[in-house]
């Protein structure tokens, strides 16, 4: 099949970009999309050209790193599915297809379609962990958790951390995101201890990085590759309320008790 | 309880938007409940107007704590609105959207459209300055006739066709507002959030239909005036 290709170009942070049309011929239907930018990328070093610049790792949709906003959808058009495992039998011969970076100001361009999330990991670093020691592998059975919160927590934790969340977000939140991080701990049993801190410092953080505030669009769910429910959103929300409004006393205290 | 740190964060600042929009929009409903007397003839309403009145002291605070939920919720929509454009500072050249409304998209121009609204019917019914001719007539019982007022103010089109738009765009501002408002507040969840979106595009279109009646009853003389 033979399209067009509409790219943002961009040199680094610091330049303006714009788009660049390529032409794309003879595709095979079976490549990804990303493969697809590798052949044309192969075009265009052989022409001396610069290639256009994506970020990837895994190709086969876990490790979250491919980042597209293609034809104005985050990961383009197929639901629960990442840009690196998006099929090019899902478009059409002479279709003309934009591809853009997740546009945010939270996310900056690096350079072309790459963005810069590290915004992402310092929120983590801010509560998204367990400080316990838990030695070597316990036990499984040793403490219990109930079915329901075992699959809530399995369903939160299928977050990769992409970020499409925010790139489809009309305010460019990051509340799914957190979200999914806040409750995959809160559910269980080992994320108790640091409970409300986790969440106040993990909202605060979130906050600081310039995210929008989630006005119930509820197009992050529609665009997640893991397609998790705003839901866990609901849940942060309660899960903030608790800690800053009956709990605030022991939230403070849980600091000093770790330290 | 740090409620500095409360007001100042993203989930805080949503939390006093829901709460004291929940908040009007339960004024809304009782409001439209009282004014739909207006179909059981003049001495309903007039009489539901004086028994309101006549509660003095406790008017008084329910109206100052209705002004307090007006201004906290226009300031946290405005906080909200200005960080969220500012989040995208360079936008998509065609974002397609899957799962949102329209009702969503446009919360704050209807909002601010149904503020302007109310300003301008506090000035019609409650300070009286916009018809004075028939603002202080008073019924066979020497009550204050609110009746003859609504009549006669919604025999001019332009009144009646103000207060029907207005009333089309409150409804669209409380279809999206009442899913939103219970999800911000963690009462939704995965499995109730469609009944609940369901539910506020129901309640939003009862309260278009119990409130536009109104004005357009008496402008087609089906609701006449007494004298
Ligand atoms: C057809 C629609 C409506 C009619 C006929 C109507 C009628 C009235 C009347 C007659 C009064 C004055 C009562 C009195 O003189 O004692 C009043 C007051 C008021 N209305 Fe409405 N109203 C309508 C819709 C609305 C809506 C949709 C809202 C809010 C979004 C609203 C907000 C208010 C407020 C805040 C007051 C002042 C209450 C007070 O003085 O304590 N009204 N309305
Ligand atoms: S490259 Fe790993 S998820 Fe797409």
């Amino acid at each position: 099949m033979d399209l067009k290709l509409k790219v943002w170009r961009q040199k680094d942070s610091a330049s303006k970009g714009k788009f660049e049309i390529y032409n794309a011929p003879n595709i095979n239907p079976h490549m990804s999309f990303l493969e697809m930018l590798d052949v044309i990328n192969e075009d265009l070093i052989h022409a001396n050209q610069d290639p256009i610049a994506f970020d990837h790792d895994c190709r086969e949709g876990i490790c979250g790193a491919c980042s597209l906003t293609v034809d104005g959808k985050p990961h383009g058009p197929e639901k629960g599915t990442t840009a690196c495992q998006l099929h090019m039998r899902h478009f059409k011969h002479g279709n003309t297809i934009t591809v853009e970076p997740w546009r945010a100001k939270a996310f900056p361009v690096i350079k072309d379609l790459i963005v810069d999330r590290s915004a992402f990991d310092r929120i983590i670093e801010s509560g998204g962990y367990v400080s316990v020691n838990t030695g070597s592998a316990p036990e499984a059975n040793m403490s219990p958790v109930p079915k329901h919160a075992a699959d809530s927590a399995m369903d939160s934790a299928a977050c990769i951390g992409c970020g499409a969340c925010v790139a489809a977000c009309p305010n460019a939140s990051g509340m799914l995101f957190v979200a999914a991080k806040v409750s995959q701990l809160a559910l269980l049993p080992q994320g108790q201890v640091e409970r409300e801190k986790r969440v106040l410092s993990m909202v605060r953080t979130m906050d600081d990085e310039n995210f929008g505030n989630c006005t119930n669009h509820y197009e992050c769910e529609a665009a997640c590759p893991k397609e998790i429910s705003v839901g866990f959103i609901a849940k942060m929300n309660r899960e903030y309320l608790r800690a800053s409004l009956c709990d605030s006393g022991s939230a403070g205290n849980t600091k000093d008790a770790v330290n | 309880m740090n409620w500095q740190s409360i007001l100042s964060s993203s989930i805080g600042r949503k939390v006093v938007m829901a709460v004291s929009g929940l908040a009007l929009f339960g004024f809304v409903i009782i409001h439209m409940l009282g004014n739909l007397l207006i179909f059981a003839g003049p001495a309903a309403l007039n009489g539901y107007a004086e028994k309101l009145e006549s509660l003095g002291e406790i008017l008084w605070v329910a109206r100052i704590g209705l002004m307090v939920m007006v201004v906290l919720h226009i300031w946290s929509g405005l906080c909200l609105a200005r960080e969220n454009r500012q989040a995208r500072p360079l936008g998509y050249l065609g974002k397609k959207n899957t799962r949102t409304t329209f009702a969503a998209t446009t919360m704050a121009i209807s909002g601010l459209l149904v503020l302007a609204y109310i300003i301008f019917h506090l000035l019609h019914f409650t300070f009286r300055v916009t018809h004075p001719q028939i603002s202080h007539l008073l019924d066979a019982d020497g009550r204050r006739d609110v009746y003859t007022l609504v009549v006669l103010s919604f025999h001019e089109l332009p009144i009646a066709l103000a207060y029907f738009v207005s009333m089309i765009l409150l409804s669209l501002h409380l279809s999206h507002g009442f899913s939103s408002a219970l999800q911000t507040l963690g009462i939704a969840n995965e499995s109730s959030l469609h009944g609940y979106e369901k539910m506020g595009r129901l309640i939003a279109a009862v309260i278009f239909l119990g409130y536009s009646s109104i004005p357009t009853a008496c402008w087609l003389g089906i609701i006449k005036a007494s004298h």
